[in-house]
């Protein structure tokens, strides 16, 4: 019981954490929001998809930096798509490199984007990371009524 | 008793897809979800003999579209549903995450219903369902309420936990401010069918 209690804390920490680095916004908290016991894993099956469509966008933008000439459009469409499903699902930082992309993109500074694009990448590597965490611990904690929160 | 209206929901993303459709879930909506334009117009029938009616028989109560999408975009669907004249009285409601005055403009003018910016919230899927239900056929405010409850109670049974009420900060701030004629307002017994939106 006791043990319950202390993996619960710490994931409640973690959650915490996770706004208060700024990886994750309000967004996040109103899928929580759609969670209920007929639907328990609601989130995480977003965030599921939202991984999968991330490593195909990764990979598309990849290929797409590698080409000459850039194809402008095709990388201002990956990255429209990446900027919504991290807008979705709450992944603050990652929508930030998206933003900071596009920046550089309308500038035509083909350096600024290559150089975000690695940050972009490094950030989503972060961010799943510390969600596979997140959900891991939360599963072993089982459910919690604290689940939505909200930081201060 | 409680009417439960179907919702054609169109969007590329399959994260965004699977979103609304739990939005839409959640507010006692029926959903059929597709990823393009091309597959809402298969769905809604190009022929129209059974207006607003899906291939399944089911009928359509609204259209709730992404903007952006590959092929045909949110706007050019609506425009071939406002044209067709078994579809054209279908409300369409456009989704995007870009807050573009011309865009939104453009789209009210060609018959949308109202413009969301996403993420769409709970908040705003229960809106345009109250607003859709008033619509569709005489639903007066008693009515509403009681379909307000049922969805509700139907929520709770479902989850024993205490739901969060939503903070005042995380309210409809970012959503377009509409004109009045073409708002969605929740003291406007209006029908749908109304024209005189646009000043």
């Amino acid at each position: 019981m006791e043990r319950n209690n202390h993996l619960r804390r710490q994931v409640a920490n973690l959650r915490q954490s996770l706004f208060d680095q700024g990886y994750l916004d309000d967004q996040f908290i109103e899928l929580e929001e759609l969670q209920d016991d007929a639907n328990p894993n609601f989130v995480e099956e977003i965030v599921t998809l939202f991984y999968k469509d991330s490593a195909r966008l990764i990979h598309s933008i990849d290929q797409a930096l590698e080409k000459q000439p850039l194809d402008f459009t095709k990388l201002d469409n990956y990255m429209h798509q990446f900027k919504g499903s991290s807008s979705s699902i709450g992944a603050k930082k990652v929508k930030i490199e998206c933003t900071q992309f596009s920046e550089y993109w309308r500038a035509g500074n083909v350096e600024g984007c290559k150089r975000t694009f690695q940050q972009l990448k490094r950030e989503y590597v972060v961010l799943r990371k510390k969600l596979e965490v997140y959900f891991q611990s939360a599963r072993q904690a089982g459910p919690t009524e604290t689940m939505s929160c909200r930081p201060n | 008793m409680a009417q439960e209206l179907h919702v054609l929901a169109v969007d590329d993303s399959h994260v965004d897809r699977k979103v609304i459709e739990r939005l839409l879930k959640i507010s006692c909506c029926k959903v059929t979800a597709v990823e393009s334009g091309t597959r809402a117009l298969q769905y809604l029938g190009l022929d129209g003999e059974k207006s607003s009616m899906g291939i399944d028989g089911l009928k359509v109560n609204l259209i709730l579209t992404d903007y952006s999408m590959p092929g045909m975009t949110g706007y050019e669907l609506l425009k071939k549903i406002k044209e067709s004249s078994a579809l054209s009285k279908i409300p369409v409601v456009i989704m995007s995450s870009e807050k573009i005055l011309p865009r939104i403009d453009r789209c009210l003018e060609e018959g949308a219903e109202e413009f969301l910016l996403k993420p769409v919230k709970l908040s705003d899927v229960k809106r345009l369902r109250d607003f859709i239900l008033r619509g569709e056929g005489d639903v007066d405010k008693e009515t509403e309420e009681k379909i307000n409850e049922v969805c509700s109670r139907k929520r709770k049974f479902q989850d024993d936990s205490t739901t969060q009420p939503m903070p005042s900060s995380l309210g409809t701030a970012r959503d377009i401010e509409l004109s009045p004629e073409s708002s969605v307002s929740s003291e406007s017994q209006q029908p749908l069918s109304k024209q005189s939106k646009i000043g």
